[in-house]
């Protein structure tokens, strides 16, 4: 039982809230967000792109920009632009045809500071537009790195994730984005968990073994020996000759 | 703590009860075919006249012995899979069998008549070249083999020569310049005499030169065409002897290598002066050297000859020439070997073992009759399919009848009165079949299986296996009996292709015979191509598959059907183009129809690219997601998705306090294991992501650290189970990791990756387990409600049924009520290996490399197939025969009692009346 919750403290979720911004025109980088525990890694900017488009063909353009901080304890924050008018009114289009719409981020390290942060590739996620709107424009971002600190995925959900088909009319819902990030490292592993059942059996072996020990088979059933042992004596006593003379003839 | 623990023996006992053969039940429900592989090397035991034995080494490192007149194995030592056990040459001499095995580590000798060991030898290194055995009047003692040792000389090919003196001779060659020929004394190994002999046109003394006659060195060369004769023994300077081809009126086919045969009958004596000379790929021309040792005699002419052989028996040879029936014998036998023997009339007998392209081993005996027949290609089976049977006449009959629309009152009537008629006949027939066989005396009834009389049994427990083997022989087994109902070969398979069988149309939609695609794609071209045939007859079935021009990157069956019952198969090719087959019409129209929710996805494992897809109206796909897993710090070595035709009876798991606790049953998961790149074993480990293919999400990313492969590993339900080497440790372990969505159902009654936010609960556990293991599979039932067990083949070829029940992450560590409750078995690090789990008892399948399971009928029971050298073939009952009478059980008994009850509750009942009546009256 005790797995469970362990597995699930591991997927260390530290979730850093959306920051809304006026007007942001482009990524800012070098900004610092959350507790300035150690210095030696200091946090590094990734564009984060959006594509919507009627015809399904990606065009990516700027959403917000990722701040990472990688080193023992890693963060993420993310700073966004709202949505246009023609933004939003693509966005609706899109919806209505059930469209897509796609993220992506550029695969960086987290950890790596020697050599280029930055390789070639994206790595992309979708969800579709119309449970976008539905939603508001609330979204969980969720980034996932592997054992030496390399993005290897990215994934978007809605929530609520169905489309229903319920119209949207208020624009104001569809200005801002509120986006729960999170980021995401591999869980370990569990191993055979030997030393805990030794230690389990041991409790359970001293707890049966001790009565057992005390009680030996005499101690146990000396009444019942101890007559029939006197009674073979009388019995051999009084015609030990005869039950010799038995016994040979037996052989 | 007395009350748990009997609780727990109690529980454990129950346990212990299931599985495990009965004596009398073994063989009843299981067979199993043994093989050896490809022939390399044959011989015929002529130490006596009578014997009835072959021996063979195959290239599946195997020495084997056979009964020549039934094919049946006598016994088989299996050697070490790969080049350390390689069998480079198999000797025979009288009960003496040598062997050098593992590129000439190893000189063993067998001992024919029991097939034990005599000795072996480690031989000092160098690689295997030649050996052959050294007599001395007559006798044969010893045995010279010669291995190339690092550097010592450049020669490139090499010959072994004894002509029964005391001098054994290697022949060397340096291509294009000049032969080397050095004579060992017997005695102590010396060299006696060295020579050179100019020989500029000569490349390959192996390839090209035979020694004929009493010592003859016999060439030929393509470039001048000519034959060139040498004395090896001469004392003065030996030269070649030239004799021009055109002199003797020989030709040879353009572009063709001539091929030298001869023989050497008795190692004690010379090679026989005549030989063969192959001049193009079906033309051989018998010719004998004269007796001056220079000039040459043709005899006679073969043609068309596709193999020829020699074989003596006392002072008669036989040389066997094999000739085409007919032009359309597709399979091209490359080996030949014939045993000749004297008769009591003492005229020459001849028994003739030949191995087909197709590497089905033929023997054949002396009016040309053909004794028997093994089909070896079944050594090495790819993959494998289980097809339902088609059902009888008459139930087809009765389908047809409510499969077709109706077309009147009269007609239908007409219709329902003569298929009532036909099994009526059909029932009589049963009834007379029951009652003839009924007086036959017990064991001569014997069920002979054919391809007319196949038919689905009651509870469709007997299934056509179609097996896919590594040289594209196709075959349909029977899997009641393992009889070989149809095969088919296929020619032109390139020997590094991969395969993968996809079942279209099941055998469920009569009038419409069942349909199997085969997909063979070349590995290294990625070039693939289809082959479309029947599963229960094997015939190529009519429809023409897509020319496929471009290298297929993905197949992907669609649960959609085309308006014939089929279903439809997406091959993506490098291009992201998408083709469809069957492409009706109709098919298309579905295609476009649905495109917007057909996703797929593709890995390359050379990238660590993982990326989804969604098809376009118009059949072109756009990408829509893409995970990457960096090359430089792991690859992935396997993704498995989860089984199609898998159910799942129980959506979740009723805990101890009455609550559920939710499985998470997503179809689209893919479980993708990766292995570090760096193999040192603090920093080694294994990955284990679960991706959603259709969105691209990462639901749970686990590492196993301090691990590495080969991993294997089952997908299925609601859990991933795998298995890794522990570098820590030094230990196989086995994992476990289910998921779970909780309490609550996000959306009950549909999955949709699209839609479903929350990430699942996972939870993991580990075991030690006592053994490594080749292969591993789960069971497989109908409806899905029969528990789990993982079917583990161990290397020593026992399959291991494992209960699921033992991989549960929810296992306690400490017992509680509520643990109790579940019967979760409290958690324990080593996983147990019980002998009476062991599903296939003493019949071990050597080299197990798959295992393959299908439901059937029957709820309680999953067949079982697997597959290596071997073939076994299984049912397995995980949950015990819960849905099926005992064989003892007592009918007599319960009927009795019914009727007792019958009959009292009439008789109480007329009392009771009476009463009633008599009560009334007063």
């Amino acid at each position: 039982m005790a797995s469970v919750p362990r597995s699930f403290l591991l997927l260390s979720i530290i979730p850093t809230i959306l920051i809304l911004c006026a007007d942001f025109a482009c990524c800012n980088t070098g900004r610092k967000t959350g507790d300035g525990l150690d210095t030696d890694f200091s946090g590094f900017s990734v564009p984060l792109e959006h594509s919507f488009e009627v015809d399904d063909v990606s065009r990516f353009r700027m959403r917000g920009a990722l701040q990472l901080r990688g080193g023992r304890e890693t963060s993420v924050s993310l700073s966004q632009s709202q949505l246009s008018e023609e933004d939003r009114n693509t966005l609706k289009e899109v919806a209505a045809v059930d469209g897509l719409y796609k993220i992506r981020v550029p695969r960086v390290s987290l950890t790596d500071r020697q050599t280029e942060r930055q390789m070639d590739g994206y790595l992309t996620a979708f969800v579709r537009a119309c449970s976008l709107v539905e939603s508001h424009l609330s979204d969980v971002i969720t980034l996932h790195t592997d054992v030496s600190g390399y993005l290897i995925g990215v994934s978007i959900v809605t929530i609520p994730g169905a489309c229903r088909g319920t119209e949207v009319e208020d624009e104001v819902d569809l200005e801002a984005f509120n986006t729960t990030l999170t980021i995401i490292v591999p869980t370990n592993a569990p191993q055979p968990e030997t030393a805990l059942f030794i230690e389990r059996m041991d409790i359970e072996h001293e707890k049966r073994g001790k009565p057992q020990e005390q009680k030996s088979f005499f101690a146990k059933y000396w009444m019942y020996i101890v007559p029939l042992v006197l009674f073979l004596m009388m019995s051999g006593a009084q015609d030990q000759s005869g039950g010799g003379a038995a016994n040979g003839g037996g052989r | 703590m007395s009350k748990p623990t009997s609780l727990f023996v109690i529980f454990f006992s129950l346990f212990v009860m299931s599985e495990a053969v009965f004596e009398d039940q073994v063989g009843k429900f299981d067979w199993r075919q043994q093989y050896v592989g490809k022939t390399l090397f044959a011989h015929f035991d002529s130490h006596s006249q009578s014997s009835k034995k072959l021996f063979l080494a195959t290239d599946k490192n195997i020495f084997a012995s056979f009964n020549s007149r039934t094919g049946e194995l006598f016994w088989r030592h299996v050697d070490k899979a790969g080049p350390e056990g390689t069998i480079d040459i198999l000797l025979l001499h009288g009960q003496d069998a040598l062997m050098v095995v593992g590129g000439g580590r190893l000189l063993r000798s067998w001992d024919t008549n029991m097939g034990g060991l005599n000795w072996e030898a480690v031989l000092d290194t160098g690689s295997f070249q030649a050996a052959c055995f050294v007599a001395m009047q007559d006798t044969v003692k010893h045995v010279a083999v010669l291995k190339k040792a690092g550097t010592v000389r450049h020669w490139f090919s090499y010959l072994v020569y004894s002509g029964g003196e005391e001098e054994v001779y290697v022949l060397g060659v340096v291509p294009n310049s000049h032969l080397t020929i050095i004579a060992y004394s017997l005695e102590d190994g010396e060299i006696i005499k060295q020579r050179s002999v100019e020989a500029p046109w000569l490349s390959s003394v192996e390839s090209s030169c035979v020694v004929v006659g009493h010592g003859v060195l016999m060439c030929v060369d393509t470039a001048t065409l000519a034959l060139y004769a040498l004395p090896i023994q001469a004392e003065e300077a030996p030269q070649f002897n030239q004799i021009l081809l055109q002199s003797l009126d020989l030709e040879v086919s353009p572009g063709f290598q001539p091929v030298l045969v001869s023989s050497q009958p008795h190692p004690a004596r010379s090679p026989i002066s005549e030989f063969f000379l192959q001049l193009g790929p079906d033309h051989h021309v018998l010719l004998q050297l004269n007796a001056d040792g220079y000039t040459i005699a043709p005899l006679r002419d073969f043609q068309p000859a596709f193999l020829v052989s020699f074989s003596t028996t006392g002072e008669k040879t036989v040389a066997a020439v094999m000739t085409p029936k007919n032009e359309t014998s597709d399979v091209f036998p490359p080996q030949l070997y014939v045993h000749a023997f004297l008769k009591k009339d003492d005229s020459v007998g001849y028994r003739v073992l030949v191995q087909t392209q197709d590497h089905a081993l033929t023997f054949i005996q002396q009016p040309g009759r053909v004794v028997w027949t093994r089909e070896e290609a079944l050594a090495d089976v790819v993959t494998m399919e289980m097809v339902d049977l088609p059902l009888t006449g008459t139930q087809a009959e009765l389908e047809g009848e409510f499969g077709k629309k109706a077309d009147g009152l009269f007609p239908m009537v007409l219709k329902r009165l003569s298929s009532q008629v036909i099994l009526l006949q059909a029932w009589l027939a049963h009834l007379w079949k029951l009652f003839y066989e009924a007086r036959k005396p017990h064991g001569q009834v014997k069920n002979e299986v054919t391809i007319e009389t196949l038919s689905r049994d009651e509870f469709n427990l007997q299934k056509m296996m179609v097996m896919v083997t590594a040289s594209g022989k196709l075959f349909g087994i029977d899997s009641k009996s393992g009889s070989i109902l149809w095969k088919h070969y296929l020619e032109n398979v390139q020997p590094n292709a991969v395969f993968k069988l996809i079942v279209q149309r099941t055998t469920a939609h009569f009038p419409h015979p069942p349909q199997c695609t085969l997909l063979i794609k070349d590995k290294d071209t990625g070039l693939a191509s289809l082959h479309v045939f029947n599963p229960i007859f094997g015939r190529k079935s009519h429809i023409a598959p897509p020319a496929l021009p471009r290298p297929i990157l993905q197949s992907l069956l669609l649960p959609v059907i085309d308006q014939d019952y089929a279903k439809v198969l997406l091959l993506v090719d490098d291009q992201y183009k998408v083709t469809a087959f069957p492409s009706t019409k109709n098919v298309l129209q579905q295609l476009q129809e649905m495109a917007s929710s057909i996703f797929f996805y593709l890995i390359r494992s050379d990238q660590g690219n993982l990326s989804g897809f969604r098809l376009r109206k118009d059949l072109s796909t756009e990408r829509i997601w893409e995970v990457v897993l960096p090359t430089e710090v792991q690859k992935i070595v396997a993704v498995n998705g989860k089984r199609p035709n898998e159910h799942v009876h129980s959506q979740g798991r009723v805990m101890g306090d009455r609550s559920v606790l939710y499985k998470y049953l997503n179809p689209n998961l893919l479980a993708v294991v990766t292995e570090s790149t760096d193999a040192h074993p603090e920093r080694a480990f294994v990955g284990v992501f679960l991706v959603d293919g259709v969105t691209g999400r990462i639901i749970h990313e686990a590492v196993q650290r301090k691990a590495r492969g080969p991993v294997h590993f089952v997908h299925s339900e609601n859990w991933v189970v795998y298995e890794y080497w522990n570098t820590k440790s030094r230990r196989n372990e086995f994992s476990v990791l289910e998921l779970f969505e909780g309490t609550e159902l996000y959306n009950s009654t549909v999955f949709s990756s699209l839609d479903r936010p929350h990430l699942p609960q996972v939870l993991q556990q580990t075991y030690i387990f006592p053994s490594p293991i080749t292969t591993m599979e789960a069971t497989l039932t109908e409806k899905g409600i029969t528990s789990r067990h993982l079917l583990v083949g161990l290397p020593s070829g026992a399959i291991l049924s494992l209960p699921k029940m033992f991989l549960d992450p929810r296992r306690p560590e400490v017992v509680t009520e509520h643990s109790r409750e579940e019967n979760l078995i409290p958690y324990a690090p080593e996983m147990p290996i019980r002998t009476e789990w062991f599903i296939n008892y003493n019949q071990t399948v050597a080299r197990v490399k798959g295992i393959y399971t299908a439901p059937s009928g029957l709820e309680s029971t999953c067949l079982v197939v697997a597959y290596g050298l071997d073939i076994y073939q299984t049912r397995v009952y995980p949950s015990k025969q819960f849905d099926v009478l005992k064989d003892d059980y007592d009918y007599v008994l319960i009927s009795s009692v019914l009727f007792a009850l019958f009959f009292a509750t009439m008789i109480s009942k007329r009392l009771a009346q009476v009463k009633l009546l008599n009560r009334a009256w007063r």
